[in-house]
């Protein structure tokens, strides 16, 4: 947990020395007509700088007993976390719907070891049901890949 | 009395079949949002705002506020049932409520429970229905100053009562503020924080970025945890119904005390989760039976039922008056006014009368209707919690996912979403509270142009926020608020008290 602490400051604290920089880089002060652009992000940023150096000093203070993460702990974590990042990646070429059939799929399959039956009913259920929510009901157009171009939408 | 003619065509509104229709709607996905882990009454709100865009504001209204109020119905649900708080406002009602439903009086719990949010939240109504035309009354006076003293009031409240460490609070809101920034600054026309990136032109989103915190980053939490879900049975006949009717009569000052405690908390922000608690406590300190308090009493389930419904109803009254949502979910329904192009704000009142009493009347409708799909459909929605975990997982990231990318039709958003899970799994494990985060990222643009404005007034001159009554108080009211922390401390070394236990609820209602 400490060292968590630590270095969730020290980034807080980079991130709002970049935002200081931007608020002097566009000017602080008092313009023709009022506070310049930079009036508001410098002060924010000088804000953010002095909380996250309390927090260091604080968390240098913490017993370091607790941790941040459980070894092992760490992997059902990322067991959601890389696919899902894997399947926004595959929206990008194959849509919405083909991509999040197969996250499910691979999800049921090799995490919960369902039957393969019940893995392909939900995977093509689901992203079919909402297909015909989004697209047909609601009208709100999500991304689409060859699979749906050449079903003819 | 012009409150009641008003109401009364508010009815008008509500009672349409259409509205009915989408208010039995909004209940029913609202108590599914509700009872599912991750996805509680404020990114259910956020997902579900795309389909309202084609709908006429009014409805769409009813329909979101609907699902809030459905969400907090379903917190009750597995509470009760299986031990876990689907929201945290929900934590208290475990105490008294799981005990019950092991004893075999599962039924008799959830009546309690239903029961109390119903009273709970009629009694907001009335209260919402009388104060907020006085508020928005009141507010049409308020220039910048005022605005700005009662925003830097909304986020003192977090800092002085929010509970966790003060520091870590104002990092979020300073984090909050400095996400709204980025971008257009709408005063001069610069580019702010984009660094040369024409993809951080848009800014964040804070319908993605509740999604991604609060939603994908629960999941992170829920599946490190490794949650089993094993429940009690759930049916509720009209027997047991009517005879627990017949207890809960005894416990009229409960109710009262409880509602009361709930109005009062709830207008502020973070208000319902310790409502909710503090509710608990008050409830078991004045009881004739406290020993049987945590050990199953019907008294310990509608104690904190009905106060935290009353803080649900009460979030409403800041937003539809002033325009500053009280809690997270209240925020993203504000957005949603944005997006149909309506101003928040009390001049809503005088422009748009159909919209806001169609409203007030529908939160009326709503609980109705409510309290009676949830009695009746009890065992379809603990169903739910038995679907199994590798099923609901990579259906509610789908969920998610669908929802942060229709906000704007961005695929970069989606992206978004998923570094904002991280944010959020790590930001919770290190109890930086969320909440004030999305509430800044809201109200992030509308504070800058109220301080500004303000200072262009004055010529510069920051004692502005003291110069009008109002916005002197106000301002006083927040500065003491902010440094209620640090003078507490300082009051105890002085009397040398020890510092009570670390406590961080985590308000998100």
């Amino acid at each position: 947990m400490k060292h968590a602490d630590i270095l969730t400051a020290l980034v807080l604290l980079a991130g709002a020395l970049l935002v200081v920089w931007e608020g002097w880089r566009l000017g602080f002060g008092w313009g023709t007509d009022g506070p310049q652009s930079g009036f508001f992000p410098f002060a924010l940023g000088l804000g953010l700088a002095v909380c996250s150096i309390v927090s260091l000093v604080q968390a240098r203070a913490l017993p370091s007993a607790r941790r941040f993460v459980e070894p092992g702990k760490l992997v059902p974590v990322a067991k959601v976390a890389l696919p899902a990042a894997g399947m926004v990646l595959l929206i990008h070429v194959a849509g919405l719907y083909v991509s999040s059939a197969i996250y499910m799929a691979l999800y049921m399959r090799w995490i919960g070891r369902h039957r393969w039956s019940l893995v392909i009913l939900l995977s093509v259920g689901i992203p079919l049901v909402t297909f015909l929510v989004f697209e047909k009901w609601f009208l709100v157009s999500m991304p689409k890949g060859p699979l749906e171009t050449w079903l003819g939408y | 009395m012009g409150e009641f003619s008003n109401l009364l065509m508010g009815f008008q509104i509500a009672i349409t079949p259409f509205n009915l229709f989408i208010a039995l709607v909004g209940i029913f996905l609202g108590t599914i949002i509700g009872v599912l882990p991750g996805l509680g009454g404020a990114n259910g709100v956020a997902i579900l705002l795309p389909i309202t865009f084609t709908m006429p504001p009014t409805s769409a209204i009813i329909f979101l506020s609907c699902i809030y109020w459905g969400a907090l119905f379903g917190g009750a649900i597995t509470s009760i049932l299986f031990n876990i708080p689907g929201e945290p406002w929900s934590v208290a009602t475990t105490f008294d409520g799981y005990p019950l439903a092991k004893r075999g009086m599962a039924a008799q719990a959830l009546t309690a429970a239903f029961t109390a949010s119903f009273v709970g939240a009629a009694f907001a109504n009335v209260l919402i229905t009388f104060f907020a035309p006085l508020l928005a009354e009141v507010a049409l006076k308020f220039g910048p100053p005022e605005f700005f003293a009662i925003q830097l009031l909304t986020f003192s409240a977090f800092v002085g009562l929010g509970g966790g460490s003060p520091v870590k609070t104002l990092a979020s809101i300073f984090i909050g503020f400095i996400l709204a920034a980025v971008g257009l600054d709408i005063v001069t026309g610069k580019l702010r924080l984009t660094f040369g990136s024409v993809e951080l032109m848009r800014g964040f989103s804070f319908i993605v970025a509740v999604i991604g915190l609060f939603g994908i980053g629960e999941i992170f939490l829920t599946v490190e945890e490794g949650l089993r879900f094993r429940g009690e049975k759930a049916r509720i006949g009209f027997r047991e119904m009517v005879t627990t009717w017949r207890e809960l009569g005894g416990y009229w000052r409960t109710f009262i005390r409880s509602a009361l405690i709930g109005f009062w908390m709830g207008f502020k922000p973070g208000g319902a989760t310790p409502a909710s608690f503090m509710s608990y406590s008050f409830a078991k300190r004045f009881s004739r039976t406290p020993e049987k308090f945590g050990k199953g009493t019907l008294e310990g389930v509608v104690a904190p039922e009905t106060a935290a419904h009353a803080a649900g109803g009460a979030a409403m009254l800041p937003m539809i008056t002033l325009g500053i949502p009280g809690s997270p979910t209240a925020a993203v329904m504000l957005g949603g006014l944005l997006i149909w192009g309506l101003q928040p704000g009390p001049m809503l009142f005088k422009e748009k009368p159909e919209f806001v009493w169609g409203l007030i009347a529908s939160m009326y409708t709503g609980n109705v209707i409510g309290v009676l799909v949830v009695l009746l459909f009890v065992p379809l929605f603990a169903a739910i919690l038995r679907i199994p975990f590798a099923v609901l997982t990579p259906l509610i990231v789908v969920i998610c996912a669908i929802g942060a990318y229709a906000v704007s039709n961005a695929l970069l958003d989606v992206w978004y979403m998923l570094i904002f899970g991280v944010i959020g799994y790590v930001f919770k494990k290190l109890d930086y509270p969320l909440a004030p985060l999305v509430l800044a990222l809201v109200l992030g643009d509308m504070a800058e142009t109220a301080i500004r404005q303000s200072l262009i007034m004055s010529r510069g001159n920051p004692a502005i926020f003291f110069w009008s009554p109002i916005s002197a108080v106000i301002t006083a009211a927040a500065l003491l608020l902010f440094f209620l922390p640090a003078l507490s401390l300082g009051w105890r070394r002085l009397k040398n008290v020890p510092a009570p236990a670390a406590s961080h609820p985590d308000h998100t209602p």
